[in-house]
């Protein structure tokens, strides 16, 4: 059956069953591909979008529980201020290596600068021990989110 | 190492064209190469698009580069990015030369190309074995001062002055007597009617601009806003998506199949059944994974339907107490073993390990009845080439090739299985289709780190001394099947690479290998290959000789190193950073590691806390590093780090077991990764050098496995001889 998804402040109607996983329908149906397949099983973090603000593992969010809900992924994720200030983190970091991971990364990431804007080492440890980088970016993804927060702090 | 073994097979490399420039027939096949559509677009920064080569009135003096007369500079990777920085550090070199800034260029994959892109210590065009940056050194920087000569002699000869009054500098050609500039864009035409300098002199290193200043990765801003193109994010108009599963057990083979309720899945249009294979092509990867949950297979497993990772392990050891092939001899260590002081003997075992790249496997064909286009993400593309071909029943000629960023390699994306399963299943389709593995795939169908038993001795004199080593291990073989000229009289040099040319000054020394591979299960180069479970062996062992003559570690390790300079530095500066020797808590210990693997001395201490229940955190690790010349310092940070991690999670974590002929493990639950809340802290500290550079991408990894143990060991007294971790004989008794 057909659903209507809002994502990125656009509106698709998607014709798919109702239990599809909204990762697919992100990265085959309408070809948002910024959005990764790690695990299929919420293990990974890789496939991270906001659904309302909130991390949401889309490999396991079916399409028919998303309703009216407004859907972000890294696409967009730079046009909040939180996404922004973590992206300009990560690039003046160099956090990146392989990069699949990373969009998830970012979205876990912005989402917790969103909902606390000073996280402590704790608190990054919650809101990231579910996102898997295998090529082991943690120590600068760690200093990147501080950077983030001090740099909201400062009005930026 | 490879690169001393198959020298052989690199001597038959066109090295002329390789490293001094190519010829003008060799750049009109260039030319046509690129013509011919093999380029592939990636996101930016990079160029969008290529269809076409401006031969005409282009400069393209080598297969590494093309001036446009439109003022573009693009630099042909022939190394490929998986995180390690290739696509900054390899543009280093050929700037660095060709005097222009890395502002000033884009990069396009190298298309399949043996000829023209082998990394030359290989033999063959692949990126692994740390070998890219010491591949290109050379070779890449003379293709940037080749560029800058010709473009010198353009400008000189439209100037009518000496080149000698002429400098390049940041894609410029000025005349310094004049002022006059010119730009190497408005230069390409006339460039490309110079000749070809014979010889080039590199600069020296004092003269160097970018080699040694940290660069900005090239790749990153698209890996941060979701539009850097992997393999598994390609869309070619029309495109299926596919996934599969192959027969549980390796060797079995489809039985019998009901496909009913799969093809009643919406959005399955198609199920391929294959001899040992079912895949179920779709609209969309989730209902490919419906329809495949949905099929009924019987399969017959074939002839290892029993087997167990014992079994495995039985064999190996068997195999360690017969003879081997001799991989180093250095005096008489049966004679000498006969009279020493102190005899110690242990065995070793390392476990078989799954690649788990974050990038799922997946391959993009679409198959034709006369040609066949692949999108992928691989390391080693002219190898997809030939084997897809084949698959395909064409001339490789016919197999267009499009390399994608890699999203993990590990070695993993040194095989081609995943691109020859997708030809099979493209086959069958008509259009092209996307075959994507799910992570369970993955995980048990990867082509894994061998299994490794390893049976050694030592002899210590009367001063606790080592004056007799001997090691015999059994395992795989990856480099005979991989590349068979590499295994010769029974030695394959990366499975004994860090078991041999240790570091230590040894009086006595033998080394024996036995290839034996393992029935039922595929092997594959797993990061830090040999090295991988070497330095665990070497670094343990010697951390027992050093308990048993009752000494420190670390001057255990110093005492033999009078003859390793470089080794002892890195020891030296990683003991003083790590306050080796400094108290800890109850529960915690510090272990050291030395090696020199890959062309780079590694020195690592890790610091562990092992809790009453057995478990293992790893606090801390301070690396100290001598690569030779360092080529983008922030890109030698990131990868020990990375190689700490990778090293780590295998250590406390890693291992693929059977059990009736199945792999037992499925997804991140069951093979699991070390994460954010378990990451250590890492230090790293580099030693500075003017030798030529190292490989650096694995060595962060074989390092690091026997600092834990060996940490392990000086925080609970017990050696751990087998990886991963076994909290339960760390466990303290109630």
């Amino acid at each position: 059956m057909a659903f209507t998804i809002k994502v990125n402040g656009q509106t698709h109607s998607v014709d798919v069953d109702g239990d599809t996983p909204l990762l697919w329908v992100l990265r085959d149906v309408l070809g948002m591909t910024g959005t990764k397949f790690g695990c299929g099983m919420a293990l990974c973090g890789a496939c991270t979008v906001h659904v309302d603000g909130v991390a949401t593992r889309s490999c396991i969010t079916p399409i028919d529980g998303i309703g009216n809900s407004a859907i972000t992924t890294i696409e967009a994720i730079g046009a909040t201020g939180a996404g922004a200030r973590i992206q300009k983190a990560w690039l003046d970091r160099e956090v990146v290596q392989c990069g699949y991971c990373q969009s998830g990364q970012i979205m876990s990431a912005s989402a917790l600068l969103a909902s606390n804007p000073h996280p402590t080492d704790a608190d990054i440890d919650d809101a990231m021990s579910g996102n898997i980088c295998r090529c082991g970016t943690y120590v600068r993804i760690r200093e990147a989110i501080k950077q983030a927060a001090q740099s909201a702090g400062q009005g930026g | 190492m490879i690169r001393d073994h198959i020298a052989s097979r690199r001597r038959n490399l066109d090295q002329s064209g390789f490293a001094n420039g190519l010829s003008r027939r060799r750049l009109l096949q260039v030319g046509a190469a690129v013509g011919g559509g093999l380029m592939l677009s990636l996101s930016l920064p990079f160029p969008s698009h290529r269809a076409e080569a401006a031969v005409a009135d282009e400069f393209a003096p080598n297969a590494f580069i093309r001036i446009g007369s439109d003022g573009r500079i693009i630099l042909i990777m022939p190394y490929v990015e998986m995180g390690q920085g290739t696509y900054t550090s390899i543009p280093m070199l050929i700037a660095e030369e060709l005097d222009v800034n890395l502002k000033q260029v884009q990069l396009e994959h190298a298309p399949p190309n043996e000829k023209l892109y082998a990394n030359p210590l290989l033999g063959v065009q692949a990126t692994g074995g740390s070998d890219a940056l010491r591949g290109a050194w050379k070779p890449l920087r003379e293709a940037g001062a080749t560029a800058r000569i010709m473009l010198v002699a353009a400008a000189a000869k439209r100037w009518d002055v000496d080149p000698k009054s002429c400098r390049a500098q940041d894609g410029e050609v000025a005349h310094v007597p004049t002022g006059r500039r010119l730009k190497y864009g408005e230069l390409a035409a006339e460039a490309a009617k110079m000749p070809v300098p014979a010889g080039v002199t590199l600069k020296a290193p004092e003269d160097f601009k970018l080699i040694g200043t940290p660069a900005k990765r090239l790749d990153a801003p698209a890996k941060v806003n979701g539009t850097a193109v992997f393999g598994i994010d390609v869309h070619p108009p029309g495109v299926k998506v596919a996934t599969l599963v192959q027969s549980p057990v390796f060797g079995g083979r489809v039985k019998n199949l009901d496909d009913t309720a799969a093809k009643a899945v919406k959005g399955v249009r198609q199920i391929v059944r294959l001899d040992d294979a079912i895949s179920v092509v779709a609209d969309h990867m989730g209902a490919a994974k419906k329809g495949l949950a949905a099929l009924n297979i019987e399969w017959d497993d074939g002839p290892h339907a029993k087997l167990t990772t014992a079994d495995v392990a039985r064999e190996l050891e068997q195999a360690t107490l017969g003879s081997g092939a001799v991989a180093q001899n250095i005096g008489d260590a049966d004679k000498a073993l006969a009279s020493v002081t102190t005899k110690i003997e242990a065995i070793y075992q390392a476990p078989f390990l799954a690649h788990a790249t974050m990038e799922p496997m997946n391959c993009t064909v679409h198959f034709r009845k006369d040609a066949c286009e692949i999108w992928i993400g691989s390391q080693a593309v002219a190898r997809v080439q030939a084997m897809a071909a084949k698959a395909a029943g064409l001339p490789p000629e016919k197999v267009i090739v499009h390399n994608h960023l890699i999203g993990g390699g590990f070695g993993r994306r040194l095989e081609a299985d995943g691109a020859v399963r997708a030809v099979e299943i493209a086959k069958h389709v008509d259009g092209p289709v996307k075959v994507v593995w799910t992570r369970e795939e993955d995980i048990q169908h990867d082509m894994y780190r061998p299994y490794w038993f390893d049976r050694l001795s030592a002899g210590l004199d009367e001063q606790g001394r080592p004056v007799v080593w001997k090691n015999r291990f059994a395992g795989s073989s990856v480099i005979a099947r991989w590349l068979p000229p590499g295994f010769k009289d029974g030695l394959d040099p990366d499975s004994t690479e860090g078991a041999i040319d240790l570091v230590y000054d040894l009086p006595n020394f033998r080394v024996e290998y036995v290839r034996l591979e393992p029935p039922g299960i595929p092997t594959a180069f797993w990061r830090s290959v040999g090295p991988s479970h070497n330095v665990f062996v070497t670094e343990s062992f010697i951390d027992e000789m050093a308990a048993a003559a009752k000494q420190d570690a670390v001057a255990y390790r110093r005492a033999l190193l009078d003859k390793s300079p470089r080794a002892k530095a890195v020891l030296d500066l990683a003991a003083e950073k790590a306050g080796w020797g400094q108290a800890l808590p109850k529960g915690s210990g510090r272990g050291v590691s030395l090696q020199f693997v890959f062309g780079s001395y590694l020195a690592q201490v890790a610091e562990v806390e092992v809790s009453k229940e057995g478990t293992v955190r790893v606090r801390r690790v301070v690396c100290a590093v001598d690569c030779g010349t360092v080529v983008n310092p922030d890109t030698v940070q990131a990868q020990i780090q990375s190689g700490i991690i990778f090293g780590a999670t295998a250590a406390l974590y890693g291992e693929i077991t059977l059990k009736n002929g199945r792999v037992e493990q499925t997804n991140f639950d069951t093979y699991q990764m070390l994460r954010m809340n378990q990451a250590p802290a890492i230090e790293v500290h580099i030693v500075k050098s003017a030798e030529p550079p190292g490989g650096l991408g694995e060595s962060g990894t074989s390092a690091i496995v026997p600092a834990i143990a060996n940490a392990i060991f000086a925080a609970t007294g017990k050696r751990l001889r087998k990886m991963p971790v076994d909290a339960s004989l760390l466990k303290q008794p109630v």
